[in-house]
């Protein structure tokens, strides 16, 4: 049985902490002991690390008693395996890095605290690329919800992490839904923050434009405090932020009186499963109900967005991924000559998807073919771009489902990318134009978790947090630990 | 479609090699997707300028000023070979 203290949420469990208690040690070894409980069913981690998860919440405990702990720097964390933390393998679900130790932390990890206490490393598609965390060197993970159905990607493993109690909230990265869908299908709490407001350095880039390091929680108010600890300007990454960061917490119960909601008509018509629609509807009848004003509002280069994705997302791999090829780190196959130690290096350690968005990638920005895809498609990103403006003069939040689908199949779509390609048909718009997204669960269909996607503008997560705090209290869901 | 001789050019620009069993799959995967994402070409987006950074950043700069970075046996402790503070690569083609 798990330990009573797992079904609080991570910030009770930090008052708790903060309050002596509870030990910061007692709860890692909670956290570790859910972990040999449960990982043989759900595969949540590539690398588990209860020792070092000990080691530091002692070091949380005796740094307590001279005071200056920050309140969420307690609480046992799984982080995604692309994140780099310094000495401990990270793989990012790739062979060609199966023996990588990075030399240093990311940025987001020490804006968290000096010694986070990390239960492991979350499974992922390789390198982020997936929507089913099937496209792992390093097995599948299962839903905790349904074993035999995927957790969704490419964070998939931190967010079964979450549903199943190993640790008490994770850190995943969101490319085109790679936080918002997992979170979805296995009922938890999401968040894409605006790009840029988290600094990417430290995490192992797959389309640099989109990247972003987002927090899965239990409840929207983990999601809160997650985002204060990670949040900030970094003079490492140039792409982040010199924006303040505000206090997301000061205004979470504020409510939505008022607020004006639009539900995006065409995120709630075809390809979009009648389950998901209907949860979506109930959640916004719910907000209406506790005082938003509700309507609905038109993105029409919203289907544009997944072929516009779909080209901007693999030209910047196939440029990223030019790293692994065999020099400075990672899986290096010998060979007589350097264009056939490469050739050999990278066959041998990319999977499947990672190979196809390479070529795609490749294949898009060639010669002879850069106008017709990616100079169309970065104008088309302008498009969806001026779609949003349009609706944010009308409407503060933004609705729409996160998935078109409930959690499917491990191995259901796996030998269709397209199918799979379409798991983020709501999810990709968002990070076309930069802004922050969350996805709450909503309720249930036939037994599995629905995920609602609210969107507001760029820099407005303390407004975007708060709709999302009356869309779970309104929402027929509560969190239980699967399974 | 696309060919299998054009998916071996790609697999060459991109430095990555292929089975014959992969360059046969690549060939229908690849040329599946093409065709999805070509509706874009029916959007005229001829004066529309392109976004590259969703927060229009451009130029961010810093001062050119010098700071500790890794030490080079550390930079090298990840590599699969190194001779005297150097990378080592096999033979140049």
């Amino acid at each position: 049985m798990p330990d009573a203290l797992l079904n609080l949420s991570a910030y009770e469990l930090a008052e708790k902490i903060e309050a002596r208690e509870v030990s910061a040690s007692e709860a890692a070894r909670i956290a570790n002991a859910r972990v040999e409980e449960i990982e043989g069913d759900v595969n949540s981690f590539v690398t588990t690390t209860p020792e070092l998860a000990l080691e530091r919440a002692d070091k949380i405990d005796a740094r307590m008693k001279n005071g200056g702990i920050k309140l969420w720097e307690s609480v046992p964390i799984a982080i995604k395996d692309v994140l780099s933390t310094k000495g401990v393998r990270t793989t990012c679900g790739s062979k060609i890095l199966e023996n990588f130790e990075p030399l240093y932390d990311a940025s987001a990890l020490l804006n968290y605290g000096e010694t986070p206490v990390m239960v492991g490393k979350a499974n992922m598609d390789e390198f982020a690329m997936g929507s089913s965390t099937e496209n792992s060197a390093y097995g599948v993970t299962c839903n905790p919800w349904a074993l035999d159905r995927v957790p969704g990607g490419s964070s998939g493993g931190s967010a079964a992490a979450v549903a199943a109690g190993e640790g008490w909230w994770a850190l995943g990265t969101d490319t085109g839904g790679s936080v918002r869908q997992p979170a979805a299908l296995c009922g938890i709490v999401g968040l894409k923050p605006t790009y840029g407001r988290v600094s990417r350095y430290g995490l192992i880039a797959f389309a640099s434009s989109l990247d972003q390091i987002g927090p899965m929680t239990r409840d929207v108010r983990d999601s809160a405090l997650l985002l204060q600890a990670i949040a900030g300007h970094d003079p490492r990454d140039s792409t982040s932020a010199n924006v303040e960061v505000p206090d997301y917490l000061a205004e979470l119960e504020g409510g939505v009186s008022g607020l004006r909601v639009g539900v995006i008509s065409e995120l709630m018509g075809e390809g979009i499963e009648s389950g998901p629609r209907e949860v979506v509807e109930r959640v916004v009848e719910g907000l209406e109900g506790a005082g938003a004003e509700v309507g609905e509002v038109s993105l029409p280069h919203s289907r544009y967005g997944l072929p516009a994705y779909y080209i901007i997302a693999p030209a910047e791999v196939s440029s990223n991924l030019a790293r692994f090829d065999g020099v400075r780190y990672g899986l290096r196959v010998p060979a007589d000559g350097l264009r056939e130690m490469y050739r050999k290096t990278r066959e041998e350690g990319f999977g499947d998807e990672a190979k196809r968005r390479i070529m795609l990638g490749t294949y898009a920005l060639s010669s002879g073919y850069y106008d017709a895809y990616y100079a169309q498609a970065q104008k088309v990103r302008t498009r969806i771009i001026e779609d949003f403006r349009a609706a944010f003069n009308r409407y503060d939040v933004l609705v729409s489902p996160t998935s078109p689908s409930v959690a499917f199949g491990v191995g259901e779509k796996i030998d269709d990318p397209l199918a799979m390609y379409a798991q983020d048909i709501c999810a990709v718009p968002v990070s076309l134009a930069g802004i922050p997204a969350i996805s709450v669960p909503g309720g249930l269909s036939n037994g599995l978790p629905v995920g609602v996607q609210l969107m507001s503008d760029h820099f407005t997560e303390p407004m975007l947090l708060r709709a999302a705090r009356a869309a779970e209290q309104v929402a027929d869901f509560e969190f239980t630990l699967k399974p | 479609m696309i060919s299998e001789e054009e998916v071996r050019h790609v697999a060459d620009l991109a430095r990555l090699g292929l089975t014959d069993e992969e360059v046969r799959r690549m060939s229908g995967q690849l040329g599946a997707i093409l065709d999805s994402i070509d509706q874009i070409g029916e959007l005229d987006l001829t004066d529309v300028p392109p976004t590259t950074n969703a927060l229009n950043l451009t130029n961010v700069l810093r001062p050119d000023e010098p700071y500790k970075c890794l030490p080079p046996e550390e930079a090298l402790s990840t590599a699969p070979d190194a001779v005297d503070d150097l990378f080592a690569v096999p033979r140049i083609d």
